[in-house]
């Protein structure tokens, strides 16, 4: 909503407040004032002159030479517009005038003839092209006749006014209006309101009965419908303070019919249309829903084919409007137009939603109606249009409005105490400024002590409870003037959930060993959705959660892993000379096993990682070592090994991993994710290095963990190293063998490292070297070496017998 | 005799005193204080003297020889300092050479930023809820007081998933949840951090996906003055005690009588510059006293219990306070831009 200042002076006194001053004491009362804009930069010394000659150019084919009476003098004016003629009342910029651009008029020769200022366009004159009049948008602006020579422009067209634009939240539809907008100001200053001149004075004897009929038929979508009638209407431009007050709202003028209807929307924030009564082409107005598939022109001459609940007004023959929303061409208001059919009606805001929706189309109206207009405003704004149309288009109003009329126009009552204001505000207001703050605002309540019983007008149709009263009662108070308290009620201990800390640890302890955190978006392409899925999350057949009406094709499914948006941020980077990158996240992902979704999918918690470049980069001491497998590894043993939590890795073939570099983790026998290099055909489309990756559960990590350290003794005992090395097939896993010597060793042995791997000399083609380490223990003695050697030689027999594997001496 | 301690003393100090090498002064030790050396041999003289003599003699070479050890001790002790002083030049390194490198991970700056909220609210006694991020179009406007045909849906563009499913467009759901989980039965206070969705187009200052935190207290009398305390405390906590609080009315669907919190430019101090517009005043989020009507829905008697919800967002606050310009970097996930804020 745009507010010009000096049309809300129409109504309420603002006396020496500033624009800015009024848009500071708006906001802070509850609309939020976006912008103060002026019509038009300063300027200075332009007046009307009067044309008192016009002659062609001697030397030039498109410069006029004008005699231009400016009141005190006649000036030679050399002039370019198409449109200057003799007899025509315009804008001159004197000599020594400024013009908005920081233009400057002084005395010149065009072409050799002497020209001593400028006849202005409202362009030069700094209006936004946007507004004005399309007939002198042109050229240079005339004046009405009756303007007087010399007078400054300045007022005359408005060129002072400061444009408040106000940020209105859907509730303050009472503040689409200049009259709402005075109401609210009224209240913020404690001044009284003028309201505008609704009277009428009727000379014709013809009643409007007599030339219309109205049948509504849809009486919940459209419970009030007036029809006026003016007939000989004289179409031409409207007075120019109406003009100027629409330029100044962002509304272009077009002629005095459809700038009234206009004007009067704006100060009444009641939607009225007008039609040509006798291009309307009959007696009768019908309102209806549309039979689907009917077709209507709109105004803007698109044809367009309505669905079955859109409104529209008939001439009970074919749809003439669609209602609230846009009329249609073949009743529009037309230069030639003499007779106008004048629509007030109050359309139900629902049902003007649904069409907007369906439409596409939204206009000024349709924004008021969606939002809900007043009930009592609808018939007095036609009144006041009909006032206006007697004015300033000499047109005949026939006595009489022909009404459908079951608009429900009844006031909300809302009772308030004193007390209960004061116990939700935290507050000591009394009654008597209680009553004041409802005097400010106009509102009309009984009082009984501390009790009062307020009839809210309709203006305001989103006060219905005390709460909505209650914040009345506050911000005229002044949320300034609420008292700072801090709760006293609820002693409640607070604090993370389990699942939160231990999120944060995960978080710390990967930021701890050197990766950074990345927040990517959940949605994610098409491509991307089947990519690097975790084998327990592919178990559970997930089917791609998609979004109904996505903005783009980038963004349409809701991510299975994390890891393809990783990736992105890798290649994303590289691009930018960022070569060694370690990221991780941890996030959900969507799973469901349902093509079309009837419940929420399981939102599963993960982390991810990727890693790519270098790890190590110390070049001086010829330490640089590129990231690889057991970098990742060791960090993702490092996760569970501090979260006490067991896990083992197998060898896994995966789609988009490296067949050869990849495992699954398990805990307790179930997958819970998966870690290894890309797929070298995937980092080549990714424009990658060798890139390692890592994908975990956090939720079954959440469940394990049982969130408090164990505590187990430090062993008071000696402890003994032995170390084993074995001859195996190539194809045998170190991990496989490690497990077998611990689960042989039990209980003595404590601990199983693998300290070298070898192949080469020594060892035959297809064999290789495994050498362990094992730390025997026992809790309660000092081990004896015949107790040692006997464990040592069980764990030598099982590895031989299980992998055919001999002990390399 | 006496004269003949007297100058093996003086010769073996001399001698000590021109060594320079520990080889050296231990053949110095030696060939005094040795099985053969002269002081042992003329002590061995003793034997020859009288009963009176013997004493006396004997005292002078006591202190003969311990003058000697000393000397050598002191000298002895000299040249191994002076042995240590070599060896540690000689091991001197260039200190100005670059160390081995330590790899640095470090937290997302929105991370940084909620969890310094949740720890300000728990603090204060707020537990900390999460909810699913696709909810039900109950949860994520009925509950909260925005029935199908409500104008202000507009306001907040959804990702629809089918007609009931969809995105979540703020993390209000928790509330209502949370709400219904304790069936009008208990007060309580909790904040709710997480991601949220809106159907626009990204841009410098639009994000589809961005953060936000809410809190709820719902107890029996909660004053709206209990609400600008406790943002009082969380506007100095998190941007500085020298800054003020303003609250203007605003609407929400959800809250009754609703404000929206404004804290003083901290660069201009409130006298107006280009950072607040003008207005000397920056906006931070929303709030407002519950809605009778949400109160109702999830089970609580709104004339028995009151309550004040607000919520902001992670980035307007991470913009605020750190100068980032453009919303899509706190997901472009730029390693410069992360690592310039692990500190944060
Ligand atoms: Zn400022």
């Amino acid at each position: 909503m745009l507010v010009s200042y000096n049309w809300l002076k129409n109504y309420v006194d603002l006396g020496e407040i500033t624009p800015e001053q009024l848009a500071e004491k708006i906001t802070k009362s509850g609309i939020e004032v976006d912008h103060v804009t002026y019509i038009a930069e300063k300027s200075t010394n332009v007046v009307v002159g009067y044309v008192a000659s016009c002659e062609k150019h001697p030397d030039a084919d498109k410069l006029n030479v004008c005699q231009v009476d400016v009141g005190e003098e006649t000036l030679q004016i050399v002039c370019g517009a198409p449109n200057v003629a003799k007899g025509q009342k315009v804008a001159v910029a004197l000599p020594g005038a400024s013009l908005p651009g920081d233009i400057k008029i002084k005395k010149v020769k065009l072409r050799g003839v002497e020209s001593n200022g400028m006849i202005c366009s409202l362009k030069e004159l700094g209006l936004d092209p946007n507004y004005i009049p399309t007939d002198v948008a042109d050229g240079i602006f005339v004046f009405p006749e009756e303007t007087v020579v010399g007078e400054s422009v300045t007022s005359l067209l408005n060129l002072d006014d400061a444009v408040l634009e106000f940020d209105l939240t859907p509730n303050r539809a009472d503040a689409l209006s200049m009259l709402g907008v005075a109401y609210e100001v009224a209240a913020i200053l404690d001044q009284p309101i003028t309201l505008p001149d609704e009277t009428l004075n009727i000379t014709s004897k013809e009643s409007a009965h007599d030339v219309i009929s109205v049948e509504v038929e849809a009486e919940d979508l459209n419970p009030y419908y007036g029809a006026f009638l003016i007939k000989d209407v004289e179409i031409k431009a409207s007075p120019l303070w109406m003009r100027n007050y629409l330029m100044a709202a962002g509304i272009r003028p077009i002629n005095n019919v459809v700038d009234i209807t206009n004007y009067v929307l704006l100060e009444y924030g009641q939607p009225l249309h007008a039609f040509d009564y006798d291009r309307f082409a009959s007696d009768k107005i019908v309102v209806r829903c549309a039979v689907d598939g009917e077709k209507i022109t709109t105004l803007d001459d698109q044809e367009r084919t309505l669905a079955a609940e859109t409104l529209v007004i008939t001439n009970g023959k074919e749809a003439t409007a669609i209602a609230g929303v846009m009329g249609g061409a073949n009743s529009e208001v037309v230069g030639e137009t003499k007779n106008v059919l004048l629509e007030a009606a109050y359309f139900n805001g629902a049902s003007i939603r649904k069409t907007v929706k369906a439409t596409g189309l939204r206009s000024e109206a349709s924004t008021r109606y969606e939002k809900g207009i007043d009930p009592n405003r609808v018939r007095r704004a036609g009144i006041r249009a009909c006032n206006l149309l007697q004015q300033y288009a000499s047109g005949t109003v026939l006595a009489d409005v022909v009404e459908f009329d079951a608009l429900d126009r009844s006031e909300s009552i809302v009772e308030v105490n004193t007390n209960r204001v004061n116990e939700r505000l935290g507050t000591e207001i009394d009654a008597p400024t209680i009553a004041a703050i409802l005097n400010r605002l106009d509102f009309t309540f009984d009082q009984a002590g501390d009790d009062f019983t307020v009839h809210v007008p309709t203006r305001r149709g989103d006060i219905t409870i005390f709460e909505d009263m209650l914040e009345e009662i506050a911000r005229i108070y002044g949320y300034d003037h609420l008292p700072y308290t801090l709760p006293v009620g609820v002693a409640q201990s607070g604090g993370l959930t389990g699942r939160q800390a231990l999120k944060r640890m995960v978080k710390n302890y990967l930021q701890g060993v050197g990766l950074m955190e990345t927040m990517t978006y959940s949605l994610t392409n098409g491509e991307d959705i089947s990519k690097l899925i975790s084998p327990e999350v592919n178990e559970q057949n997930p089917q791609g959660v998609s979004l109904a009406m996505p903005m783009s094709e980038d963004r349409k499914y809701l991510r299975l892993s994390i890891l393809p948006e990783l990736l992105h941020t890798l290649t994303y980077n590289q691009a930018r000379n960022q070569a060694n990158l370690a990221f991780y996240e941890v996030g959900n992902v969507f799973i469901s096993d349902e093509e079309t979704l009837t419940k929420q999918p399981t939102e599963l918690l993960r982390a991810s990682g990727a890693v790519t470049g270098r790890w190590v980069e110390h070049p001086w001491q010829q330490e640089v070592k590129d990231v690889d497998f057991f970098v990742v590894k060791g960090i993702v043993e490092g996760l569970f090994d501090f979260l006490q939590i067991p896990v083992t890795f197998s060898p896994a073939k995966l789609a988009d991993m490296h067949p050869g570099r990849t495992a699954t983790l398990e805990v307790d026998g179930n997958i819970v994710g998966f870690i290894g290099q890309l797929h070298p055909t995937l980092e080549k489309a990714l424009d990658l290095k060798a890139t390692y990756v890592f994908d975990i559960n956090l939720d079954v990590l959440i469940k394990k963990y049982d969130g408090e350290p164990s505590f187990s003794a430090i062993p008071k005992y000696p402890s003994i190293e032995r170390d084993i090395a074995f001859i195996l097939d190539d194809t045998i896993h170190a991990g496989d063998v490690q497990a077998l010597i611990k689960e042989v060793g039990a209980p003595l042995v404590k601990q199983v490292k693998i300290f070298d791997v070898y192949q080469g000399e020594n060892v035959e083609d297809g064999k290789k070297s495994i050498a362990y380490s094992l730390l025997y223990q026992h809790p309660d003695k000092t081990l004896k070496d015949d107790e040692v050697e006997a464990s040592y030689q069980e764990v030598v027999e099982s590895v031989n017998q299980r992998f055919n594997a001999y002990v390399r001496s | 005799m006496k004269e003949q301690l007297e100058a093996i003393q003086v010769e073996a100090l001399e001698k000590i005193a021109g060594t320079d090498e520990i080889k050296t002064l231990q053949e110095v030790r030696v060939a005094y204080l040795g099985k053969k050396g002269s002081l042992t041999g003329v002590l061995k003289g003793m034997g020859k003297l009288s009963k009176e003599e013997r004493p006396v003699i004997g005292e002078i070479a006591n202190k003969v020889r311990d003058a000697i050890t000393a000397a050598l001790d002191e000298k002895n002790e000299k040249l191994e300092q002076k042995a240590l002083e070599k060896q540690l030049e000689a091991e001197a390194i260039d200190v100005t050479l670059p160390g081995k490198p330590v790899n640095q991970g470090g937290p997302h700056l929105l991370t940084s930023i909620v969890e310094e909220i949740e720890d300000l609210f728990t603090g204060m006694g707020y537990e900390v809820r999460e909810g699913p991020e696709v909810e039900t179009d109950y949860f994520n406007f009925e509950a909260l007081n925005l029935p199908k045909d409500h104008p202000a849906r507009d306001m907040q563009d959804t990702f629809y998933i089918t007609n009931e499913l969809l995105m979540r467009t703020h993390t209000s759901p928790v509330q209502a949840r949370t709400m219904q989980e304790y069936q009008g039965g208990k007060s309580f206070k909790m904040i709710c951090p997480g991601k949220v969705y809106r159907r626009d187009n990204d841009d410098a200052t639009h994000s589809h996906q961005f953060t936000q935190i809410e809190g709820l207290y719902v107890d029996k009398n909660v004053r709206m003055s209990d609400l600008k305390g406790t943002l009082d405390v969380f506007a100095k906590k998190m941007f500085g005690e020298d800054r003020e609080i303003r609250l203007r009315p605003s609407f929400f669907p959800f809250t009754e009588p609703s404000v929206e919190m404004d804290i003083s430019c901290k660069v201009c101090k409130g006298a107006g510059c280009s950072v607040c517009k003008g207005t000397g005043w920056i906006e931070i989020l929303g709030g407002g006293m519950v809605h009778p009507r949400v109160l109702e829905m999830a089970g609580y008697d709104p004339k028995e219990y009151s309550g004040f919800a607000f919520g902001m967002g992670p980035e307007r606050i991470a913009m605020l306070k750190y100068g980032v310009n453009d919303i899509r970097a706190f997901y472009t996930n730029d390693k410069r831009f992360l690592k310039q804020y692990h500190q944060a």
